[in-house]
């Protein structure tokens, strides 16, 4: 075989890996769980826990 | 409670705090090549000649100020997004130390002239091998923070430092191998020769551009506009999808850089098709960025690191439009070697890249000394529009100046000969190189308003280190 052909396989087995991804990605398969991976840095609370300033700032913790 | 067990924000703060110092340096140095553009007599030195500050300002800013914080944002959004602490500590303090340690090195090497000669790579190879020993480090702490996450889905923004710290170790180990003249001496020869040479350096350089000035600086944008807006990303989807279609496309587009040259015809040509391609991926992340906003646009009113973060993705969209075009063969005929590509650039350097990480920047200092917010909001809404103002004068006069001089390059008369020698465009130039620096300066002033700001922030206050906190969905 030569190598050409070697490289063709490789770029449409690369496209065709592509392809698959994005119709994974639009699956209702992969839905829930993108929906709740979308959440992940909302759902953590980075501000810290400071009771003082918080209510000077009127801001409440959560 | 595992309350006792906090994030290690230390490296986090050091990179954060050197992220804002360097940024001040590279753009200085920035300001002064752009003055000796007006004002040839500023050549003083050779030390301090155009030829060898201009590669001092590139690194300095590209690595040093984008780096650090691109270092400092990695490694608080992989902790936060894994709930774990950063995996090999002393390893993470390591690349601190080491890249700072690289940091100075150019900044000794580059003036006194040492340089391998590639465009971003200038540095000589005992560097290239200091720099591959933090990056590895670099690896390690991150992939191994990954590994030991408490959630099972790798967030987004992981995927895309992920990508960035992989393939900026392949670029840098591919394009760097040299061959020393001496054990003793900095001179080495490149690995390659003629225009292989100059495919591998171009290879590198758009991969430079896609994978450390884009792919690194999206991570931030997938952590840092949701948590600024407080609203999840608009399209998960989108984002899988468009950072695999940039993964599978950045790779080809470096011929670009080499139309008109050596380099066979047909690799031109699948460069600037790749080049077209890519604006599909490039404009799928910015659009998942600005959407990301919608139903929170009133924020955009009072929240300036917000106005930060979105001004930002608008100029990624407005670059990585202009850049497609740019690559096509008519249009670089015109646009190549001038000021357009130099304005191009800045779109995207001061545009994107910088305005991104000091949003970044800007929400991170406080939490990393137990504080909700900066010192001066107000001052971050003051260099917001200062830096903007910059930004626009930079590009629009280098747009006019490069056009200009593409048009006076390719003018002939009648009988075949050239209307314009090159000096004619060089004088035609000064007007707009003089708004450009005005611009450049600027950007410079906000940078010292923003240190000014950081200082205010940080002083007299102890460093912080957040408990770890367990998954939301875990204690819900």
């Amino acid at each position: 075989m030569d190598i050409n052909d070697l490289r063709i396989v490789v770029t449409v087995l690369g496209f065709a890996c592509f392809l698959g991804i994005c119709a994974w990605a639009y699956s209702k398969h992969a839905k829930t769980g993108f929906d709740e991976a979308a959440r992940l840095p909302l759902t953590d609370d980075d501000l810290p826990v400071d009771n003082d300033r918080l209510e000077k700032e009127g801001k409440t913790n959560g | 409670m595992q309350s006792q067990a906090t994030y290690n924000y230390k490296v986090v703060r050091q990179f954060t705090i050197m992220t804002v110092v360097w940024g001040i340096v590279g753009m200085l140095v920035g300001v002064i090549a752009a003055a000796q553009l007006v004002w040839p007599e500023l050549n003083v030195h050779e030390f301090l000649h155009f030829g060898r500050l201009r590669p001092l300002h590139t690194n300095a800013v590209i690595f040093a100020f984008g780096g650090c914080a691109l270092f400092a944002t990695s490694y608080y959004v992989v902790q936060r997004t894994c709930h774990t602490k950063l995996f090999a500590p002393a390893l993470a303090g390591f690349t601190f130390w080491g890249w700072q340690l690289v940091i100075l090195l150019a900044a000794i090497t580059l003036p006194l002239g040492y340089t391998q000669g590639k465009e971003y790579a200038e540095l000589e190879w005992p560097i290239d091998l200091l720099i591959a020993v933090v990056w590895v480090s670099y690896a390690i702490v991150f992939f191994g923070t990954i590994a030991k996450r408490k959630v099972s889905h790798i967030y987004v923004a992981n995927w895309f430092f992920g990508a960035f710290i992989i393939t900026v170790a392949l670029l840098h180990i591919v394009n760097s191998a040299a061959i020393p003249v001496s054990f003793m001496g900095m001179k080495s020869y490149s690995a390659y020769a003629g225009v292989q040479d100059a495919m591998v350096q171009w290879w590198y350089g758009h991969n430079a551009v896609g994978f450390f000035l884009t792919a690194g600086f999206l991570g931030m944008m997938y952590y840092f506009v949701p948590k600024q807006a407080e609203r999840p990303v608009y399209s998960y989807r989108l984002s899988v999808v468009h950072f695999w279609a940039l993964i599978f496309t950045y790779m080809w587009a470096g011929p670009h850089h080499l139309h008109y040259t050596a380099l066979p015809d047909w690799t031109q040509s699948v460069g600037m098709i790749f080049s077209l391609i890519l604006l599909a991926p490039s404009w799928g992340g910015m659009i998942n960025g600005i959407m990301t906003l919608s139903g929170a646009w009133h924020k955009l009113r009072t929240d300036p690191i917000l106005k930060f973060l979105v001004t930002s993705l608008s100029f990624y969209g407005m670059s990585t439009f202009e850049g497609p075009m740019m690559s096509v063969k008519t249009v670089n005929a015109l646009s190549h070697y001038t000021d357009w590509t130099v304005g191009h650039v800045h779109s995207g350097a001061l545009g994107w890249v910088a305005m991104i990480s000091i949003g970044s920047v800007y929400f991170l200092l406080p939490r990393l000394y137990g504080k909700t917010q900066m010192y001066s909001v107000k001052l971050i809404n003051t260099h917001f529009w200062i830096a903007t103002i910059g930004i626009v004068l930079y590009i629009a006069s280098l747009w006019v100046a490069g056009v200009m001089q593409g048009l006076m390059w390719r003018a002939t008369n009648s009988d075949g000969t050239l209307t314009y020698s090159f000096v004619e465009s060089v004088k035609a130039s000064y007007p707009f190189w003089t708004i450009r620096l005005v611009g450049g300066s600027l950007f410079l002033v906000g940078m010292l308003i923003m240190f000014y700001n950081m200082v205010k922030t940080i002083a007299g206050e102890k460093a912080y280190n957040a408990p770890v906190i367990a998954p939301a969905a875990a204690h819900a």
